[in-house]
């Protein structure tokens, strides 16, 4: 909200210069964003009184103006504003003055005609973000003044970012009673007395419901002068507010809204058939409003309805049959209180956010209707006549909200606050803050203001007193340490350790987006949906992934296009299955490696990488949990992956993930110049760990012994290397495949793999029988389960 | 004996001139090999009388064991000759770049919340974790936002179309953990958060610390401690803070925190307050027994702040050359 530092100091003295202020709000939580300083880099523009206005002899959309500026000279001066009239006064930027938008106004010929100057606009002075015309000036001024005394913007405009809870600060009233309160100045509300009817009308009212509208206050007015103008103090205070001036009546009902935080709606009484009702719409109803538009009126919207049908939507927007304009005499003024449940959610619905639905919605004061109306009328009357009839009031007591003393314990106080704050500290922020309070024993009854919704509970009033008291005289204080000390697993490999092998592997970690493209997500998981967004933010971000390789994949293709030809990247992070109508969030570990399979160097030949390069990567994070034996790879088929080139790997009959290189389709979908080899594990069979259990070193020499076999080329050495195990058993400290061939030595669709068994017994030393007799046990053993010869 | 000392003049300039072990070999057979020179001198004593015998064999000896030495001087120095010289052929040039792959590195946001887990870890926090697919209690409701509350119009929330929701916070966490373990609890709960906002300083997804404290007699004063602390921790440097009334429908009081940056501008840097007693109730913590503090602050702003990174887009774009900068 913004608020004229002026109109504020009226009503707070303070010794405090205009930063004073801003830092005190904020620190108070009316988080000050901005404070833009008017009348700054406004010199050589001044009053300028518009003599006469003739057509430009070349354009049609340009006057020719005669000008007095308070010089001895009249100048002319070209302009091309609709709204230019003689007789008028404009503020004159003179020859040589600076607009703060950073035009400078030179002596120049329009076509083929001098102009001497230029007439101006409130947005060219940066006192509106917009305008229609020239700004009018008020008729009294002399020529010559400059525009910043005339305008009296010795005034900054202080943009307050209001939370939603602090509805009460939609007004002047409510800052300034903050401010009043933290800088213990005193508040100077001007008085509202309350005018006297000259006129014995009114329009009956009712509350049709009133659950949704309990208090609804209004007056008529009569015979307003149509040719009165808002004063220059007003208007400049709308317009310093935001809100632009429009005709006294609406300008008055705005002020009054900004000084008290009540909404008013103006209507115009000829447009009115009968009484008045605040009421839900009925289906079918459909209402014209202030800007043209026509909307259908839903049942639970809340309509200010005369005899004939809804003429505004409560507290959102006015209709047009009953719009003030330009010819309205007579006015039905309207100060009520809609319930905050009654008006939200449907100005967003109608897509209509107006500066009385967003006050209605977050509450307004619901004690102020009659001093709004009261405030309204002596205004109006000031400006523009008119003969009052006597204010209507009518109310529902028992639905207006109830304000009840709130309990306040001094003990509580100083627990939650963590300092005991001074007794009479607490009762005059209180006070302040417009609460009244009573003391009770050792504690206090607390009863807040009707505006203040906000305040229910102790805590509540606990906030208060530390907003005014100050957050920064709470002192600091550590507490106590906790009475348990962590759990610290050895049944789990932590994150942490995989990140950083696989760091330690050259591969760069990466965070991208949980969601992404329906189709390319869909292709990746083989067909399956995944779970898709209502609300998308874009259409490639639209479902949520079920696995992080098209997300790694579009991060590798941008950095190859970047000249990086040499990719390693890896993800920790959520996927998200839809199995039926079940979610699983589950934690993977994915990786992508495109390009050489180590950095190109003067002694490496720089081969690709491929399927082993990530094996032997994966091999390395089976061994963090210390129980490697338990992963098993295999050979399988995966949509995403290159047939014949992709694996999974399993521990147990668990599946743990699956690895291999990109299917070429989706190389090529992805406008990969590489295809890249990628895995993926779930974290949670991969991270399971034991506990290091100590086995004996032996003291016995190892001995070795190698042996080739020739099989059939479908046989997976794997197999091969899991049957010597099982053959050899506990004497088998390891196993390595040291050579595989396939070639003219071998038959046609056989081929030889070469083992070395590193045998170590943990009593005694082997000998030569003992290595012969595993010899025979082992190839015997793949001589049953895969007709393997052993090559001599 | 004339002879014996020309025949050892000759043998030891022979050693000494000796430019390889083969030549210094070839010496050593001459004259004291089976046949040598010397070798035979010996054989001659034989041929003398009795008197002169000892003093000629005595001369021979020591002219033998002067050879011997000389030889065995000059192998030592041909054969350190010999090693300098192979160990020079077989020289590399060091400067020449390694084999091999160097390491990869920690994304930002990673390297920074494991300095913010390791911080508060330190202090006896837990870690907990939770869904990124919400529902509408967690999220919102058990937060002391009910439907309706004008709180919710300052989340864009990502939906779902049977109502679940992303995460807009990983304050739902703090929930699942004081309905599960009940109080007094001390955690922290990192995770990615999502908003329905993208533009120059937003990002649809980006990630959170939460934190949370709840014990018996625990006041804002110790949540100021604490904050001041991390803060002074994690920018490893002194920090002058502003804690300044705000609100959050699940804390009371509320506080925005801003740091005093190093050019003197206040920077917000997390939201924090009392947990407000609604919260604790719906998770059936007794409000009047337990009191507690719960801060939130946002991973890339404090990852931005530490790091100087001036753009948070940057943070998943993924690109080799930005994410390098942190290994």
């Amino acid at each position: 909200m913004k608020i004229s530092e002026q109109w504020l100091r009226e009503w707070v003295q303070t010794d405090l210069d205009t930063t004073g202020i801003a830092e005190r709000l904020t620190s108070l939580g009316l988080e000050v964003d901005s404070v833009q300083a008017l009348g700054e880099g406004l010199d050589g523009i001044v009053v300028g009184h518009v003599l006469e206005v003739q057509a430009h002899p070349n354009a049609d959309r340009l006057s020719l103006c005669r000008v007095d500026g308070g010089q001895d000279q009249e100048l002319q001066i070209v302009c091309g504003a609709a709204n230019v009239a003689a007789g008028n006064r404009y503020p004159l930027a003179m020859i040589g003055a600076s607009l703060p938008g950073g035009l400078t106004i030179e002596r120049a010929e329009i076509r083929d005609v001098l102009s001497e100057g230029m007439l101006c606009s409130a947005a060219e002075l940066g006192l509106a973000e917009s305008a229609d015309g020239i700004l009018t000036l008020a008729p009294d001024l002399a020529p010559g003044l400059p525009i910043a005394e005339a305008l009296q913007l010795d005034d900054a405009v202080i943009d307050v970012d209001l939370t939603p809870n602090r509805a009460d600060c939609f007004s002047m009233l409510g800052v300034a009673r903050d401010l009043a309160a933290g800088i213990g100045a005193e508040l100077e509300v001007p008085r509202v007395l309350p005018v006297l009817p000259v006129m014995d009308e009114s329009l009956p009212i009712s509350l049709g419901d009133p659950e949704a509208c309990p208090g609804f206050a209004g007056r008529v007015i009569r015979d307003l002068n149509l040719a009165a103008e808002s004063p220059v103090w007003l208007k400049e205070r709308l317009r310093r507010a935001g809100v632009r001036p429009l005709n006294p009546i609406v300008d008055v009902t705005n002020y009054v809204m900004l000084e008290l935080g009540q909404p008013m709606h103006a209507y115009d009484l000829d447009g009115l058939s009968g009484s008045i009702t605040a009421r839900q719409a009925r289906s079918g109803e459909s209402l014209e409003l202030l800007d043209g538009r026509t909307v259908e009126l839903d049942d639970d919207v809340l309509v200010i309805a005369d005899d004939a049908g809804p003429v505004a939507m409560a507290g959102i927007m006015g209709g047009a049959g009953s719009a003030v304009g330009d010819n309205t005499r007579n006015i039905f003024l309207e100060s009520a209180f809609f319930t905050p449940a009654s008006i939200s959610g449907r100005s967003r619905r109608y897509g209509l956010h107006t500066d009385a639905s967003v006050r209605f919605e977050r509450g307004v004061d619901p004690a102020h209707q009659a001093r709004a109306i009261e405030r309204a009328t002596a205004l109006l009357l000031e400006i523009a006549g008119g003969r009052p009839g006597f204010v209507t009031e009518v109310s529902s007591e028992a639905h207006l909200p109830a304000r009840h003393a709130v309990s306040l314990r001094r003990d509580r106080l100083a627990q939650v606050l963590g300092v005991t704050v001074p007794d009479e500290v607490v009762s005059d922020s209180l006070t302040r803050l417009d609460m009244r309070v009573e003391t009770n024993g050792n504690d206090w009854m607390v009863t807040p203001p009707p505006a203040r919704f906000d305040i229910a509970l102790e805590v509540d009033l606990i906030e208060e007193i530390a907003r005014i008291y100050g957050y920064d005289n709470i002192p600091e204080a550590t507490g106590t340490m906790p009475g348990t000390l962590p759990v610290v697993t050895e049944s789990r490999v932590s994150l942490g350790r995989v990140r950083a092998a696989l760091v330690a592997a050259g591969y760069q970690e990466a965070v991208t987006w949980s969601f992404g493209d329906p189709e390319l997500d869909t292709a990746f998981a083989g067909g399956d949906a995944g779970l898709a967004l209502a609300n998308p933010i874009s259409s490639a971000l639209a479902v949520m992934r079920q696995s992080l390789w098209p997300g790694l994949c579009q991060a590798a293709e941008r950095n190859l296009a970047r000249q990086q030809d040499r990719v390693r990247l890896f993800e920790t992070g959520v996927r998200f299955i839809l199995q039926g109508n079940e979610l699983k969030e589950e934690t993977v570990i994915a990786g992508l490696a495109a390009g050489a399979r180590e950095p190109e160097q003067w002694d490496l030949a720089g081969s690709p990488v491929d399927l082993f390069d990530i094996k032997s990567t994966l091999e390395g994070l089976t061994r963090l949990g210390g129980e490697p034996a338990s992963f098993q790879f295999h050979a399988s088929e995966h949509p995403a992956l290159r047939p014949g080139r992709s694996a999974q790997v399993r521990r147990g009959d668990e599946h743990v993930g699956d690895f291999g290189e990109l299917h070429p389709s989706l190389v090529k979908r992805l406008g990969l110049p590489v295809a890249p080899v990628l895995f993926e594990l779930r974290a949670e069979p991969l991270l399971a760990a034991v506990t290091p259990h100590f086995e004996p070193v032996s003291k016995f020499p190892a001995v070795r012994l190698d042996l080739a076999f020739v099989v059939a080329d479908e046989v997976a050495v794997g197999e091969l290397m899991t049957a010597i195990r099982s053959a050899v058993g506990k004497r088998l400290t390891e196993l390595r495949v040291f050579d595989l061939y396939t070639g003219e030595k071998v038959e046609t669709g056989s081929k030889s793999v070469a083992f070395g068994l590193i045998l170590q017994d943990t009593s005694r030393t082997l000998t030569d029988e003992d290595a012969d007799s595993i010899r025979q046990s082992v190839v015997a053993s793949l001589s049953r389960q895969f007709n393997a010869s052993i090559r001599e | 004996m004339q002879d014996l000392d020309k025949l050892l003049d000759a043998a030891l300039s022979q050693v000494t001139a000796a430019a390889d072990l083969a030549s210094l070999d070839q010496a050593r057979v001459q004259y004291l090999g089976k046949k040598g020179e010397l070798t035979q001198l010996l054989k001659q004593l034989g041929g003398l009388s009795a008197a002169e015998r000892p003093a000629a064999g005595q001369a021979i000896n020591q002219a033998k064991q002067a050879l011997q030495a000389a030889l065995d001087s000059r192998r030592e120095a041909l054969e350190s000759d010999r090693l300098t010289a192979e160990l020079a052929a077989g020289a590399v040039d060091p400067t020449l770049p390694g084999r091999g792959q160097h390491p990869g590195g920690l994304h930002p946001v990673t390297r920074t919340l494991e300095r913010i887990e390791t911080i508060f870890r330190g202090a006896g926090f837990a870690v907990h974790d939770g869904p990124q697919v919400e529902d509408d209690f967690h999220n919102f409701t058990a937060l002391n936002i009910p439907e309706d509350h004008p709180a919710r119009a300052m989340h864009d929330t990502f939906y779902f179309p049977d109502g679940r929701l992303l995460r807009t916070h990983t304050s739902p966490v703090q929930i699942r953990a004081m309905a599960e373990a009940g109080a007094p609890i001390r955690l922290i709960a990192p995770g990615r958060v999502y908003r329905c906002d993208s533009d120059q300083t937003h990002t649809p997804m980006f990630h959170q610390v939460e934190g949370l404290v709840i014990d018996r007699g625990v006041s804002f004063a110790n949540l100021k401690a604490v904050l001041h602390q991390f803060v002074e921790r994690f920018f490893e440097r002194q920090a002058t803070l502003r804690f300044r009334p705000s609100y959050f429908p699940f804390t009371e009081p509320s506080a925005e925190v801003d740091v005093l940056s190093e050019s003197g501008r206040w920077l917000e840097i997390l939201g924090c307050g009392m947990v407000h007693p609604n919260v604790l109730r719906n998770v059936n913590i007794d409000p009047e027994e337990f009191t507690g503090y719960a801060f939130g602050m946002g991973v890339e702003r404090l990852a931005m702040l530490r790091y100087g990174v001036d753009d948070l887009r940057l943070f998943f774009d993924n690109d080799l050359q930005f994410l390098r900068q942190f290994a």
